[in-house]
């Protein structure tokens, strides 16, 4: 870019500095908040950015130990914060596995087999990315309400049937996966069919390895995505031990009972991680979500 | 016999067990109820097996994994979803038509004066049940049973010779301890009348209250009401129009459709909430894009110090999990104790009602998605002005342009043709932002005077959401319907997308 000197720019860059600063202030404003609630003595307490007393009395809450109440007695946690994370956490970890397994193949086919509707398919795999599960919510909860009295192991809040609602999405991941595989030399691959690999032999011992970086960037992509979502569980798991993080979170903060501090230590303890981990990962997922054109 | 030969049988087997598997499933799934689901399980099965055991098959044995999982998970809700829409399917209509007419004719009276006392006698760990003998009929009993669970099991009563062999009668004790096998027990007296538990103390005769007749319907034997069975409401209806509950599932045609789209007390409140849907997703798309762009342009101005750290932390809020921001924004916007209102009063002596005010609800949605999505447009408009050749701006330095007609003769319309189609996704996106209306306001506060709750905060997605798992009596067959009119708004917005995408496309290729 050129240097434009002009006189108006020192005043132009010190007024997008204040610009700037002031958007910061208000995007670290909530978070400042949170930190500061989550120390301070009791769940209405209003006070000063900086608390002036520390109490850990809602880490002790999350954390499922007792605390000591307003009234001076010991008090057990009512609601299972560690539960509700490790629900999130195997819920989101098995889904990411099964998107693994499900979009692999799926997309080494797209990517470098030959076959009739081959372009049609990969235009049905970007529509159907349109479309979100919370538009089937009454669907889904019909079909997992009456698959239930069949197989009771994958009915109404069991944790398999969340797995297997969220299995459905993997059109996106699909299409990263075949996106990466267009990158690699298809050479390598041809040599191996020259040495008399079968198709099968050069997908797993040829590509597999070479693709394993976006292999693990597809598993936290969907571990982040089942970690988050929302409409889904909130309609299949209603029992509260059975709840994900995402559903229950919302329990702290309802209109006629306002855990503000509980909650708080909560969002910091759950959302840390993931949070790190989307920061580690969202490089590729912008590139997911910002490959809108549809390529052949 | 070769490896080949073992290998082949082996595959055989395997692919029998998983076929054998499959149709266990698939007759579990239809047993239950969903026999389009069983339909296309097992067309999936039948796919599957052909897939991996014919040798012809090259590309399909890739792609059926995750091809069947979508097909099932997401092409199949579709579908149930519009079948849906087109049944009374709610909480009031909720089993089918054989179910409800088992239910009812399970449903039973007393048969008035066929009570009789009864005792328990202890048989080791077992016991058994003794009617006493009345003035007309001799003494019954039963054979040692077992009163541990609650079982529902018959027993046979016979006629006793010798009560006092019955030894000592249990006190009313043991009835109280049994009571849920007890409940369960159904006696069978000689003469083929069925008994069950009428009261701590007695059994008594069992008669169905409706009476099957031969034309389907259903006689009620003390009122002896006739109720016939109603297609079209989905209830056993009586002349006078009383209905029998449980109702069991119908199918309504386009009635739903109908109330949705000329029924005023349904069509005005829905109509608004359409209007909205469309309001809040077009503004957070034009806000989100506005600041994006700004910031994007700003931060790729060479001269301005520390952009890094500014991107880092504008970054934050699509780092952060959305529903954890979405319940800390509730929090901070509670109207009594929340740091916003605090500071306001602080400031300007103000307690702004963030969730009792339409319109200041309506604020507060725009400026907690405009928060939450500001971060994602400005790494999308960065990607696009860094794309632009810097020569057109050397081009305009040299002409003595200002910023100003730098951003709006080069900028601009430079990334807005790229731009298009990633803003007609973010609006599809905010059209269906369940998750943020649903975890900030739930919809509240709601519209005066509507048929069914209707919130002036609600989008489409989550009215229908409201309809079918809230207050409104579990309508899912109304829900399914509006479900099916936002596909089919979503399925346009998507046409107008690839046509733009299309557009972009064509020059490159």
């Amino acid at each position: 870019m050129p240097i434009v000197q002009s006189s108006h720019q020192r005043w132009r860059k010190l007024a997008a500095h204040a610009f700037l600063l002031v958007l910061c202030a208000a995007v670290l404003f909530p978070f400042l908040v949170v930190i500061s609630v989550s120390l301070r003595p009791g769940n209405f307490a209003s006070g000063s950015l900086i608390p002036a007393a520390i109490s850990l009395e809602h880490w002790r809450y999350v954390l499922g130990f007792e605390y000591l109440g307003p009234n001076g007695e010991m008090i057990k946690p009512d609601l299972p914060v560690l539960r509700w994370l490790w629900n999130s956490i195997k819920v989101a970890t098995v889904s990411g596995l099964v998107t693994l397994l499900l979009s692999t193949t799926a997309a080494y086919a797209l990517a470098r087999l030959r076959f009739r509707g081959r372009r049609q398919l990969l235009t049905g795999l970007m529509l159907m990315q349109m479309f979100p599960a919370v538009l089937a919510l009454v669907a889904i909860y019909a079909i997992f309400d009456r698959l239930g009295s069949a197989f009771p192991a994958i009915g109404l809040n069991t944790h398999a049937s969340l797995v297997l609602a969220y299995s459905g999405g993997i059109a996106m991941h699909v299409w990263t996966l075949k996106g990466y595989y267009d990158t690699l030399p298809v050479e390598v691959e041809e040599a191996a069919r020259v040495d008399g690999a079968t198709p099968w032999q050069t997908f797993y011992r040829v590509l597999l390895p070479m693709a394993l970086p976006i292999l693990a960037v597809v598993f936290l992509l969907a571990f982040i995505g089942a970690i988050i979502e929302y409409p889904v569980a909130s309609v299949l798991l209603t029992q509260q031990d059975q709840l994900t993080l995402a559903v229950g979170a919302k329990l702290f903060v309802h209109e006629h009972n306002f855990h503000w501090g509980d909650f708080a230590a909560a969002a910091i303890l759950s959302g840390l991680p993931i949070t790190a981990v989307f920061l580690l990962a969202q490089r590729w997922l912008i590139a997911g979500l910002a490959a809108g054109g549809v390529k052949g | 016999m070769s490896v080949a030969a073992s290998n082949l049988w082996l595959g055989r087997a395997i692919s029998a067990v998983v076929g054998l598997a499959a149709l266990y499933v698939v007759m579990g799934v239809y047993s239950s109820g969903n026999t389009l689901l069983a339909v296309v399980l097992l067309a999936v099965s039948a796919l599957a097996l052909w897939a991996y055991t014919s040798p012809r098959t090259g590309a399909l044995r890739y792609l059926l994994p995750g091809i069947a999982t979508a097909m099932v998970f997401v092409i199949f809700p579709m579908l149930y979803t519009f079948g849906l829409g087109f049944t009374n399917y709610s909480a009031r209509n909720l089993l089918s038509f054989e179910q409800v007419t088992q239910q009812l004719r399970e449903e039973s009276l007393r048969q008035p004066d066929s009570e009789r006392a009864f005792t328990l006698h202890a048989q080791g760990t077992q016991w058994r049940v003794q009617l006493a003998a009345t003035a007309t009929q001799p003494a019954l009993a039963t054979a040692a049973i077992s009163l541990a669970n609650a079982e529902p099991q018959t027993a046979t009563l016979q006629a006793v010779e010798d009560v006092a062999a019955l030894g000592e009668a249990a006190p009313l004790r043991a009835a109280v301890d049994h009571l849920p096998a007890l409940r369960a027990l159904r006696l069978q007296s000689p003469e083929g009348a069925v008994l069950t538990l009428a009261s701590l103390r007695e059994f008594a005769q069992a008669l169905p209250l409706y009476e099957a007749r031969p034309d389907g319907g259903l006689q009620d034997r003390i009122a002896g009401t006739v109720y016939q069975p109603d297609a079209v409401e989905g209830f056993y209806t009586s002349q006078a129009g009383e209905q029998l509950q449980p109702g069991y599932r119908v199918n309504v045609g386009w009635r739903h459709y109908a109330r949705i789209f000329s029924d005023g007390r349904f069509s005005e409140p829905f109509a608004s909430v359409f209007v909205w849907t469309v309001v809040f997703s077009a503004l957070t798309v034009v806000f989100t894009t506005a600041l994006g762009l700004l910031l994007a342009v700003l931060l790729n101005w060479e001269a301005l110090e520390g952009r890094p750290a500014y991107r880092l932390v504008l970054f934050l809020p699509y780092a952060v999990p959305g529903f954890i921001s979405i319940l800390v924004f509730k929090g901070l916007f509670n109207q009594n104790l929340g740091e916003i209102n605090l500071i306001l009063s602080g400031l300007f002596g103000i307690k702004p009602a963030w969730f009792s005010d339409p319109f200041l609800a309506k604020t507060m949605l725009l400026i907690v998605n405009t928060w939450l999505g500001f971060p994602y447009m400005m790494v999308l408009c960065s990607g696009l002005t860094k794309s632009i050749p810097a020569d057109l701006y050397e081009a305009s330095a040299v002409a003595g342009a200002g910023p100003w007609v730098n951003f709006s003769r080069i900028t601009l319309p430079l990334i807005l043709k790229p731009m298009t189609p990633l803003l007609i996704s973010a609006f599809a996106f905010n059209f269906n932002n369940f998750v943020l209306i649903s975890l900030l306001t739930g919809g509240l506060p709601d519209q005066l005077g509507t048929s069914l709750p209707a919130g002036t905060t609600d989008i489409l997605v989550s009215y229908t959401w409201r309809i079918a798992f809230q207050d409104s009596g579990q309508q899912f067959g109304l829900a399914s319907a509006i479900s099916t009119v936002i596909f089919l708004i979503v399925a346009a917005i998507t046409l107008v997308q690839m046509r733009f995408t299309r557009v972009n496309d064509e020059p490159r290729t």
